[in-house]
């Protein structure tokens, strides 16, 4: 046992571990997943503003699985006795870890800052626990996007973006035709999600959104518009070319950029890809939303738990505060690509389709119609998510019927509830 | 410890023999082919610059030869909030995959040698158990050995992650060693004990020296399996004390963000050379006729 | 400690006799507590209602109800039988063929060697990308042959729910048969030369000298990396994630993503440990006896 006992002190003296000192304003260690690229470069505005304060930034970043990775180690940590001071963690996530007490509240910053003023209800709603802010939304991804390649439109004689999905599915018609392929689509469960919840805002409208994704409702789950619904996912399954399965969703936009495929249905991150091609917004692509005159939100937040120590903790509030500052959540935003969570944030910088987003967040809060994305984890429980992605998924990849569909999915969410 | 005394078994003369190698180096060859068709892609993909990527030749050589990808796959590319590319990381790997695999590795060797040649009662038993230890789903010890590395302080250490890579080594470790040992002639330990021999005077100086193969396949394992784990790295170490192969993921692993192909595939190559260069130096002592030296007892 | 203690007093041949069982117990001690302690823990939590973070109050047989009526779960067993056999099989076959080569007084035998062994160092994350690009029926070997005039050619098993797994299979040979072949190239470079000769002068012929002379020796060496491939075939996790995502659908689901799924995507624990119980179970009923066999076969 002495070597072993040897080995590792050596080991230990080799390798600095954890902080070196702590700043006077306080010290945060971040665990997200925003590790490489423009994704890291955001997080790195976060930092240099975090220590322009003299705050100490520790950076855990761990990528993997849209954040699974983060999620094991976030879990390995609070069991082990020290978890991160902020987490990137959405939706309701939050409330699961919340429940378990290792959560710290930021509501004093919140309260002093008027946050309930700035944010839209629903986003409000998602980061607080029993009334208090247990975390701050960094930002606003709209999941009804729609993005189109204009020559290939015009190539088949599509004059203008779909609105409803009738419109659609005569557009793909004719690009099918010309020898194009409709849809560019990547049979990665989220994927098939994410087509599958813009399908049913544009056949249900936000009220069937609302009642079968996110409050679960049987009825409406088993609904005729559910079948509708389905049915409409099992046409678009027609206008995706054969090799689909388990394509990233990059080389979909991809197809779009080259001309080899009409649309896509994205949400805004894919346009942070065409714009890295040189491409320009309304002249070598199109954005529109997906029927429904909805808006399906997607947010990162970042999620406080409970640390120790003063430093700790008043790194923590100091961070809350730099989060929703309007001047960071105009940066932050524009090297991401997303649009501010605060509603007040001028948005001169920003681009066509992000101006656009903002118009209709604006508008769908006035028509209560902004709902949270069911595909993108901001609606409901992870276990049940995951109820809804196996059996989209396998809908998509089968031959399974609509009403077929329908039953499964309700005894599914039913079984995990 | 000649090495070519009887290199190999087939020993033959003329036509026929010139035949046989022909088709001996075709075979060869053609499974060098499949097991370097992956490799060659990387390699043309990392030469690529991201705008021919993106005109959408992912499968064909590079029309312009770029080392970009190289330079920033090493020294630029973001890995979180700092954009030093894999460098750093490397020495946490090294101060992580020695110990844990010369420890594992002695233990291993010493736990497979008194199991077989030091036979007691039950000795098969233990080794059951011990080796059972390979089918574990790591998955199922993460949250166990994080409160346990917690009570123990060594959460989020090097250290720590020592400890679990060499305790969940230890079933391999003993595995390639106790089945290595057990074909060992016993007639040697029982001549060196007449001789005078003590328990770890003959594993020292009889049964280790002869045991090279089997040292250099667990060195291989070992090294592998700690140099490319992942899921230990993200849960047992914190921020800038992570292994390499958890700043490959996270050049690599982006949500929704552009995905830079060349990068990430010089990173991956990038990130394997330490294992590879293992892989070349164990090699060398895969020869024949170490044992024949110490059969003279 | 030292070798010569023992010749001067009884006492020193008395730790000497002692010696391997020391050697041995603590490290015996720690598997019995970081394998089997927390395989005891997995199975309590398999019995709570434990979600986002563990929790310790009984539940009884609810999480295992629940397992057992999610589709997936089956796939994922079935699955793990199909990848299994093959994998081990065909890994096993070409580590040994390819061991036999190698040791025929092959002079480049490093860098052969090397070059079989290389893809276990990369890491499957990205390498997967690589794989997923030349089984894709548009970009890889279909399109490639299709073009070289083949218009028939069809190669789909990527995006094909019933053949995705093999494409599993494929891959995972890639990686590891090389390591198969170097245990075994090992095995073989420690069988005495003494036999070897023996078998030489006997005019036993080149191959029959290793099928009916060198292998059965080599028993033991097939132990282990029958062992090791059962290990890596378990556990496949990066090759399932990053080859096909578990896709299409779920076709490819896998017991490793199965239980990663549940436990840290889905915050099921409860779920997970119930899987992980049965998948143990499974693995004990198959390796068992397996262990039982091959252990009392070697006994000398």
């Amino acid at each position: 046992m002495n070597i072993l006992k040897k080995a590792l002190m050596v080991s230990a003296t080799l390798t600095t571990i954890g902080p070196g000192f702590a700043g006077a304003e306080g010290t945060v260690e971040v665990l997200h997943w925003w590790t490489s690229g423009g994704e890291a470069k955001a997080v790195g505005e976060l930092k240099d503003a975090f220590e322009a304060q003299d705050g100490t930034w520790i950076d855990s970043p761990i990528a993997g699985g849209g954040g699974d990775a983060a999620m094991t180690a976030l879990r390995a940590r609070v069991i082990a006795g020290n978890p991160p001071t902020a987490v990137q963690l959405k939706g309701p996530g939050i409330q699961e870890w919340a429940r378990e007490g290792v959560l710290n509240s930021v509501d004093a910053v919140a309260q002093s800052e008027n946050w309930d003023a700035v944010l839209p209800p629903v986003l409000a709603d998602i980061m607080k626990y029993e009334g208090a802010y247990v975390a701050a939304p960094v930002n606003i991804h709209r999941v009804d996007w729609m993005w189109a390649n204009p020559k290939a439109l015009e190539a088949a004689g599509v004059t203008q973006m779909p609105t409803t999905w009738d419109e659609f599915n005569a557009a793909a018609d004719k690009l099918m035709a010309v020898g194009i392929v409709p849809l560019a689509h990547g049979g990665q469960p989220w994927q098939d999600a994410t087509v599958f919840e813009d399908v049913v805002l544009g056949i249900g409208g936000a009220d069937l959104f609302r009642k079968a994704l996110v409050e679960l409702d049987q009825d409406a789950l088993q609904s005729d518009m559910m079948i509708a619904a389905f049915d409409q996912l099992r046409k678009m399954r027609g206008y995706v070319d054969d090799n689909f399965s388990g394509r990233d969703w990059n080389l979909a936009t991809g197809m779009v950029m080259r001309g080899e495929a009409g649309f896509q249905i994205m949400g805004d991150w894919a346009k942070g890809e065409f714009l890295a091609a040189g491409k320009v917004p309304g002249v070598d692509f199109l954005c529109a939303p997906t029927p429904g005159n909805g808006f399906v939100l997607n947010s990162d937040s970042f999620t406080f738990f409970q640390v120790e120590g003063e430093e700790n903790i008043a790194g923590q509030q100091v961070l809350a505060g730099l989060i929703m500052s309007p001047e960071f959540q105009e940066t932050f935003n524009l090297a991401k690509g997303s649009i501010p969570a605060r509603t007040d944030v001028s948005l001169e910088s920003f681009d066509a389709c992000a101006l656009r987003s903002h118009e209709d967040l604006l508008a769908a809060i006035e028509n209560d119609a902004l709902v949270p994305s069911m595909a993108h984890e901001m609606a409901i429980p992870r276990s049940i998510r995951g109820e809804f992605i196996d059996l989209v998924t396998n809908f998509f990849n089968s031959d399974m019927s609509s009403e077929e569909a329908v039953q499964s999915l309700a005894a599914a969410v039913a079984r995990a509830q | 410890m000649s090495r070519n005394n009887l290199g190999g078994i087939v020993q033959q003369k003329g036509t026929r023999h010139l035949m046989m190698r022909t088709l001996l180096f075709l075979t060869l060859g053609v499974f060098c082919l499949y097991y370097l068709i992956p490799l060659i892609v990387m390699i043309a993909t990392s030469l690529k610059s991201l705008e021919e990527i993106r005109a959408g030749s992912l499968l064909s050589l590079p029309q312009d030869v770029t080392f970009d990808a190289w330079a920033k796959a090493w020294s630029s590319a973001c890995v979180g909030v700092r954009c030093d590319g894999l460098k750093p990381f490397f020495w946490n790997s090294v101060a992580m995959v020695v110990p844990a695999v010369t420890i594992s590795t002695i233990l291993g060797a010493l736990n497979g040698y008194a199991l077989t040649k030091w036979r007691f009662p039950g000795a098969d038993i233990i080794f059951a158990l011990i080796l059972f230890g390979a089918f574990i789903p790591f998955q199922v010890i993460l949250l166990p050995m994080a409160r346990t590395l917690g009570v123990l302080g060594l959460a989020g250490t090097i250290p720590g992650l020592v400890l679990v890579h060499v305790i969940y080594g230890l079933a391999f470790t003993t595995l390639f060693f106790r089945n290595f040992f057990i074909g060992v002639s016993s007639g040697i330990i029982q001549a060196a004990q007449i001789d005078g021999a003590g328990f770890f005077g003959i594993f020292f100086r009889i049964v280790l020296p002869m045991s090279l193969p089997a040292v250099v396949v667990t060195v291989i394992w070992q090294y592998t399996q700690i140099c490319n784990d992942f899921l230990f790295g993200i849960a047992f170490t914190v921020g800038d004390s992570n292994p390499v192969t958890v700043a490959l993921n996270n050049v690599v692993n982006t949500s929704t963000g552009v995905k830079e192909y060349n990068v990430d595939m010089a990173a991956a190559i990038i990130a394997a050379l330490p294992t590879l260069a293992v892989y070349v130096i164990a090699g060398a002592y895969f020869v024949r006729g170490l044992s024949a030296g110490a059969v003279k007892g | 400690m030292a070798p010569r203690t023992h010749s001067t007093v009884p006492l020193g041949q008395k730790i000497e006799l002692w010696l391997p069982r020391f050697v041995v117990s603590p490290l015996f001690a720690l598997s019995l507590f970081f394998v089997y302690g927390f395989i005891l823990w997995t199975v309590y939590i398999s019995f709570t209602k434990s979600g986002v973070m563990p929790n310790y109050s009984f539940e009884g047989l609810s999480q295992y109800e629940r397992l057992w009526a999610t589709p997936r779960l089956y796939v994922a067993l079935g699955n793990m039988f199909v990848f299994s056999a093959l994998f081990i099989g065909i890994s096993l076959a070409i580590g040994i063929f390819l061991a036999i080569l190698l040791d025929q007084r092959v002079r480049i035998e490093g860098v052969i060697r090397t070059i079989y062994l290389y893809p276990m160092a990369l890491s499957f994350i990205v390498t997967g990308t690589v794989w997923k690009w030349i089984l894709n029926p548009g970009l890889g070997i279909q399109n490639f042959v299709r073009k070289a005039g083949f218009e028939e050619f069809t190669f789909d098993w990527l995006v094909n729910s019933d053949y995705a797994i093999y494409t599993i299979v494929i891959a995972a040979v890639w990686q590891s048969s090389g390591y198969a072949m170097a245990l075994f190239l090992a095995g073989l470079r420690s069988v005495d030369d003494e036999i070897l000769k023996a078998a030489a002068i006997d005019g036993a012929g080149s191959f029959r000298t290793y099928f009916s002379v060198v292998l059965p020796i080599m028993r033991p060496v097939f132990l282990s990396t029958v062992i090791i491939l059962a290990h890596l075939a378990i556990k496949s996790f990066d090759l399932v994630i990053a080859l096909t995502g578990g896709g299409p659908g779920y076709a490819t689901a896998m017991p490793a993503t199965f239980m990663y799924s549940f436990a840290f995507q889905r915050s099921e624990l409860g779920v997970a440990a119930a899987s992980a119980v049965m998948m143990l179970a499974t693995v004990i009923a198959i390796v068992v006896p397996y262990l039982y066999s091959e252990l009392r076969g070697t006994k000398q």
